[in-house]
């Protein structure tokens, strides 16, 4: 498959957007800069990227609570992202929502959930009104291997199928769900091998190589549009750091090995992209560090940014209930 | 004005707004068939696409009639209150939270029309009347019609209305028949109905226990009681003014209730006139709701749950005393 120069630079850019983001999360997180949970995307950043990419900007997407990533791939606010966990009239949702709801919905972002699974449904939902309505836009959700296991999820995939709906079921098999290993809550070897229990192709994908995940996910929309239906993709990744912040400093337990860590952060997908570009030829050292170093300083600058945002006053509180007014009880 | 059956009056709703936009269409199960009445010949007129007929997975598809409706089209979704049960993340965590959550950038103009059986041998798990679980969750509008005209109007309203909306349709009115008006329009939410006036008692009553406190009226005029009874419709909003208006002129509170009692509507509009109507009051308000057990199969022991005429005349006497 032929990608242009552009969108391979691209891929980079918004997976050191993903990691800087990331890391400056709980830098701040550390220094109590806001309060809450967030769970770190890093490690996974050629999931989201390489599928967005494959997405139009009029295209869907959902996703969970390992949310952070999924807006930045496709092109979100990184101020309106830091903002929101800063909890400031600034972010996405106005502080309303938190690390885990964050959705910019004039891009397209339907919104990540904190209640695992409970986006499948709803992204499978705005496919089916692309089918109603015989549009062409797209729908894909992201979940995890736990999530793969919620009813929400299987449901939605034999409607989908059932119904052709143009949806792409994007599991991030991170292998954990908090501790427990897919190994031990799966059934089957891969998460894909589900697909063919609803007749739909089920592809196994390197999750730490963007170009991979671009390249399955592109085949996938193609399907959705042309109304041939869903497709389940598995993009094997790993989480590098705990399930949540703070979380390490409780759980009373291992579950994975540092040889296993150190193994998977050797297959980098950051590295595997800049290494694949310069052995290509196609960017030189230079030009991959200036875009990290770029994107280093949006990063930084959405701090001052939510800093500077204010947060919401008393009167924000019952502002946004309802789309039709109604008092107060 | 033509006499029509409730069950009719949904059917007309549907078709009515399924012609007026092209965004409505409906979803549930059997629903092609119409094994429940209400979506009769919708097939026929708006075809497979507005018209589908779901596998048994209410959580997926609740869940994807939310997802639809945040991208622009209007679901019905169609479902007895017993299965809302199994749906209860999609309705709750997505459908009533999404809006806040989101900072207002999600619109959810979906209608779940909720069928609640009861009273008729159908045993605890097809029974439920679970309005009050509902109205205890910010974001959902709920909707209790108790007549024809307006199940009719009330549906019109949370079609066309920008918020999720449950209508809980009362089966036991099913076979109801009722004026409605040929050009009956929607009907605005947060605005009760007085079904009678009267000056010794106000009942208020929701969905089918409205009939019942009728009866209730009927033969307590016979003793020389006057009664008003004040339907509120909706439950959330809830017409407080209209509640608190007929305790001022009655002093007296009754409330009718189908659902359980604890936590209940009928709980919320006592706390609410305890609150803001105390010195209105001339005797202690009467809850008459569903005793707090599971609803038994045999007719021996279910008609002894809900409300109905003798124990809502007993209990205006209980406030005449």
């Amino acid at each position: 498959m032929e990608i242009s120069k552009e969108t391979l630079m691209l891929m980079l850019r918004r997976m050191w957007t993903i990691r800087h983001f990331e890391e400056k999360v709980m830098e701040m997180h550390s220094a109590g800069e806001f309060a809450g949970g967030a769970h770190p995307y890093i490690g996974e950043e050629a999931v989201a990227v390489g599928a967005c990419l494959a997405l139009e900007s009029t295209d869907y997407i959902a996703g969970n609570h390992r949310s952070h990533g999924h807006p930045l791939a496709k092109g979100g606010s990184v101020n309106g992202a830091m903002a929101e966990l800063y909890g400031r009239v600034g972010g996405y949702c106005k502080g309303k929502g938190g690390s885990m709801h964050l959705a910019d919905f004039s891009i397209g972002i339907l919104g990540e959930s904190g209640i695992v699974a409970s986006s499948v449904p709803v992204a499978t939902g705005a496919a089916l009104a692309s089918h109603i309505r015989g549009e062409d836009f797209v729908s894909m959700v992201f979940f995890g291997d736990g999530a793969s296991n919620q009813g929400a999820c299987h449901e939605s995939m034999n409607l989908a199928a059932l119904w052709k709906l143009p949806v792409i079921f994007l599991c991030e098999n991170n292998q954990f769900a908090v501790t427990t290993s897919y190994r031990n809550s799966v059934a089957v070897e891969h998460i894909s091998d589900r697909a063919s229990a609803y007749n739909m192709p089920g592809v196994l994908v390197d999750g730490q190589d963007c170009i991979a995940m671009y390249e399955a996910t592109t085949e996938a929309v193609r399907r959705a549009r042309a109304g041939e239906g869903p497709t389940l993709i598995e993009g094997l990744t790993f989480r590098y750091e705990e399930h949540s912040l703070g979380l390490g400093r409780v759980r009373r337990g291992e579950y994975r090995t540092q040889e296993e860590i150190d193994a998977w952060r050797k297959r980098d997908p950051l590295v595997i992209h800049t290494e694949r570009l310069i052995s290509q030829g196609i960017a030189t050292q230079e030009e991959c560090d200036a875009v990290s170093a770029e994107v280093l300083k949006e990063v930084e600058g959405s701090v001052e940014f939510a800093r500077n945002s204010p947060f919401p006053g008393p009167e924000a509180l019952f502002e946004d209930m309802w789309a039709d007014e109604i008092p107060a009880p | 004005m033509a006499q029509t059956v409730f069950v009719e009056a949904i059917n007309q709703a549907l078709v009515e707004e399924m012609r007026r936009d092209e965004s409505v269409y409906i979803m549930g199960e059997d629903i092609r068939r119409a094994v429940y009445g209400a979506t009769a010949n919708l097939l026929t007129e708006f075809g497979e696409k507005r018209v589908l007929d779901t596998p048994l997975s209410e959580n997926g598809f609740f869940g994807a009639a939310i997802g639809s409706s945040l991208v622009g089209m209007r679901p019905v979704v169609e479902t007895l209150t017993s299965f809302m049960w199994v749906a209860m993340d999609q309705i709750i965590s997505q459908a009533a939270k999404m809006r806040y959550m989101f900072g207002g950038q999600a619109t959810l103009p979906v209608t779940f029309r909720a069928t609640m059986y009861y009273g008729g041998g159908s045993a605890a798990h097809h029974s439920d009347r679970s309005y009050p679980m509902f109205m205890n969750m910010p974001g959902l509008k709920i909707i209790v019609p108790s007549n024809p005209a307006d199940m009719k109007g009330l549906l019109k309203q949370s079609i066309r209305d920008n918020d999720p909306c449950i209508v809980f349709e009362d089966g036991t009115l099913f076979g109801m028949r009722g004026e409605v008006p040929d050009n009956q329009d929607a009907i605005p939410f947060g605005k009760a109905r007085v079904v009678r006036e009267g000056t010794d008692a106000t009942i208020v009553a929701i969905a089918g226990a409205v009939g019942h406190a009728e009866r209730a009226a009927d033969e307590l005029s016979n003793e020389g009681v006057s009664v008003e009874i004040i339907d509120p419709r909706t439950l959330v909003p809830l017409d407080k003014k209209a509640i608190l208006d007929s305790v001022e002129k009655t002093g007296r509170l009754i409330i009718a209730d189908p659902a359980h009692k604890v936590c209940s509507a009928a709980s919320e509009i006592a706390s609410i006139v305890a609150q803001e109507g105390f010195w209105s009051l001339q005797a202690p308000i009467q809850k008459v709701a569903a005793e707090q057990v599971h609803i038994p199969y045999t007719p021996s022991l279910e008609s002894l749950v809900y409300p109905n005429p003798e124990k809502i005349k007993a209990a205006v006497r209980t406030t005449l005393e």
